[in-house]
């Protein structure tokens, strides 16, 4: 088990823990985020990333910042788990890529940055992975129309005659 | 006074001719992206057996094939791949717009799936159902071939009439105001040149 303390010491009282029935949390300031998660993966064994995702808070009961980050990391060894969420405001929205800790980032970092358009720096290769590369718009944002913008219908059509 | 024929010789017109060799051969393209994928395997496999039909050899190709199934929901990154593969097929083709998703957007009635493939590609048989059964699919393509003996002609001029658009119009008003009061709202992180660019370009472009 991480002890929480310890990483309080470390890295600040800034660092909030709490619990869900089994899950762990810990809640990071943004610049303390790479440090955490290296330090975690170094000295406690979080050796795998089993995912990294993001939430939108928009317009949620008692949120403070808009989006949350979440990477929830696997000891493989003991299996502990531990969930670690950092937040984000506009128009700020970069932080800095895990890829060099777990390679399983890279997908993943590019999901949550087609998805809310939240840029990943140091990332190989931040394109859209999902949505077609010319699409103009973070569909999983809660401001963003469920219908979208007239993108699905934005296509030539060929008549029978025609073809 | 008929004219004496020999044994085993009868006329015909040629387009009926043509038409009965087209109905009963039809080569399917199977367009599977969802669960009506599954059931037009089914209908190909020996339980229902679209055999009895003429119409079980299924090619990958496009360029083999003259029946395209449109099994599932199509998605707006798809869409050009499915109009590229139906420009790809040689005529004479048909359309059949499988299942629920594929005629109308069915329960999808999201950011990224089309609202019917009838809006984009020509389609001559829709199948309802979610997914159909394969009855209801060999019913579809008895239904084809039904169509095919009683319009079908040599040199396809009953396709040349089709010359609209089948399906309903891309942009209904109400949604067109919708969409235009959406693009009012203007998101962090875009600056507006960027999402009228993005509306401009539309995703037909990479074809």
């Amino acid at each position: 088990m991480v002890d929480f303390s310890s990483l309080q010491e470390k890295f600040g009282s800034d660092l909030q823990e709490s619990a869900f029935r089994d899950n762990r949390r810990i809640d990071v300031p943004v610049n303390k985020l790479f440090d955490l998660l290296s330090f975690l993966k170094t000295d406690h064994g979080f050796d795998m990333l089993v995912d990294l995702t993001a939430i939108d808070y928009l317009e949620y009961e008692g949120a403070t910042d808009r989006f949350g980050v979440v990477y929830m990391l696997l000891n493989v060894g003991s299996g502990e788990r531990l969930i670690v969420r950092a937040s984000l405001n506009l128009p700020n929205l970069s932080l800095r890529s895990v890829y060099s800790l777990w390679r399983s980032a890279d997908w993943m970092e590019r999901e949550v940055f087609d998805m809310f358009g939240i840029q990943f720096d140091g990332h190989p290769d931040l394109r859209r992975i999902l949505m077609p590369e010319e699409f103009a718009a973070f569909p999983l944002r809660k401001d963003y129309p469920l219908k979208g913008r007239g993108e699905r219908h934005n296509f030539p059509v060929i008549t029978r005659s025609g073809s | 006074m008929a004219v004496g024929l020999p044994e085993n010789v009868f006329l015909t017109k040629l387009d009926a001719a043509a038409n009965w060799a087209r109905s009963n051969s039809m080569w399917p393209m199977p367009f599977a992206t969802a669960c009506c994928g599954i059931e037009l395997m089914a209908t190909a496999a020996s339980r229902h057996d679209l055999a009895r039909f003429g119409a079980e050899v299924m090619r990958f190709s496009p360029r083999q094939c003259d029946l395209l199934i449109v099994a599932g929901r199509v998605v707006m990154k798809m869409l050009p791949v499915l109009q590229r593969i139906w420009l790809q097929m040689p005529e004479p083709k048909w359309c059949i717009s499988m299942g629920a998703c594929a005629c109308s957007g069915g329960v999808f009635d999201t950011y990224a799936v089309v609202q019917g493939v009838d809006r984009f590609i020509p389609v001559d048989m829709y199948v309802p159902g979610c997914p159909p059964r394969p009855e209801q699919l060999i019913a579809a393509v008895m239904d084809m071939q039904a169509k095919v003996r009683r319009t079908g002609t040599v040199m396809g001029k009953e396709f040349m009439t089709r010359d609209t658009p089948m399906g309903p119009e891309p942009f209904e008003s109400e949604e067109r105001y919708r969409i235009q009061d959406a693009n009012l709202v203007q998101l962090g992180g875009f600056s507006a040149a960027m999402t009228a660019a993005g509306l401009k370009r539309g995703a037909g472009d990479h074809g």
